[in-house]
């Protein structure tokens, strides 16, 4: 399975405009709620998580991995994306204001670890994250996924 | 060396960051097991491991252990893993 088929139409939200990073986290959860890949009790989760454990979702430079733990609400594994217009304070001690979040979903400990594997590609190379900032459409985030994969492919012998 | 990478989960931002730091310990031709854990489980999984990663916002949810706790920015950034990584092998 291709990095860039974790993001049907209805999972990826692009240019967003929101008020706070609890209305990103809302919009993450929407786009895994819309793929039937969770049930709505997940985004509360998400909430939760950050609520309890503070931001230290947001990982990287404007990143945040938006995810809670495996739980009934979660229904298989699966991904979505939102990307904001406007960047939104998680109040994380680095790597804030935030205009990426990818959503996570995994029904246990490994499942998604290939997957996870293909996101990691994506997420240490600037200029891809620089391109996915910048999409404005569901078919524009896949292409570019599709393209950051299939490139690192060639040059990685050692990912499995 | 044996490298505990710690998140709120175990399933996501630990994940990555164990990627990372495999990456780095490769790039630095340096032995080592690194496992992820989730922040429930991470104190027990501290307690045989040399060298703790994780953000700042989960230190002190994690409290003292025996392990060095060092405190990672950006979790797909191999070089900043490598340059931490390195000084707390050398010290």
């Amino acid at each position: 399975m291709n990095l860039s088929d974790f993001f049907p139409d209805s999972a990826v939200t692009t240019r967003a405009e929101v008020p706070d990073w609890r209305a990103a986290i809302d919009l993450a959860g929407a786009g895994l709620v819309a793929q039937g890949v969770t049930t709505e009790a997940y985004t509360a989760e998400m909430l939760a998580a950050l609520d309890e454990l503070g931001p230290y979702i947001v990982i990287a430079p404007g990143f945040a991995l938006a995810h809670s733990r495996p739980s009934p609400a979660v229904l298989r594994t699966g991904m979505s994306f939102v990307s904001l217009r406007t960047a939104v304070e998680f109040g994380a001690a680095a790597n804030d204001p935030v205009d990426l979040i990818i959503g996570l979903a995994a029904t246990d400990q490994d499942s998604h670890l290939q997957v996870m594997s293909a996101l990691a590609r994506v997420l240490s190379d600037s200029k891809i994250m620089a391109q996915l900032r910048a999409a404005d459409s569901p078919a524009a985030v896949r292409e570019i996924l599709d393209g950051a994969t299939s490139d690192t492919k060639e040059s990685s012998p050692d990912q499995n | 060396m044996r490298i505990v990478v710690v998140c709120g989960m175990g399933i996501g931002t630990s994940i990555l960051l164990k990627m990372t730091a495999e990456k780095a310990l490769r790039a630095m031709d340096i032995d080592g097991d690194v496992e992820a854990a989730d922040i429930g489980t991470a104190r027990g999984a501290a307690r045989t491991a040399n060298i703790v990663l994780t953000s700042q916002e989960l230190v002190e949810e994690l409290g003292d252990v025996p392990a060095r706790v060092i405190v990672i920015e950006n979790f797909t950034d191999v070089n900043e893993v490598s340059e931490k990584l390195k000084d707390a092998i050398d010290s």
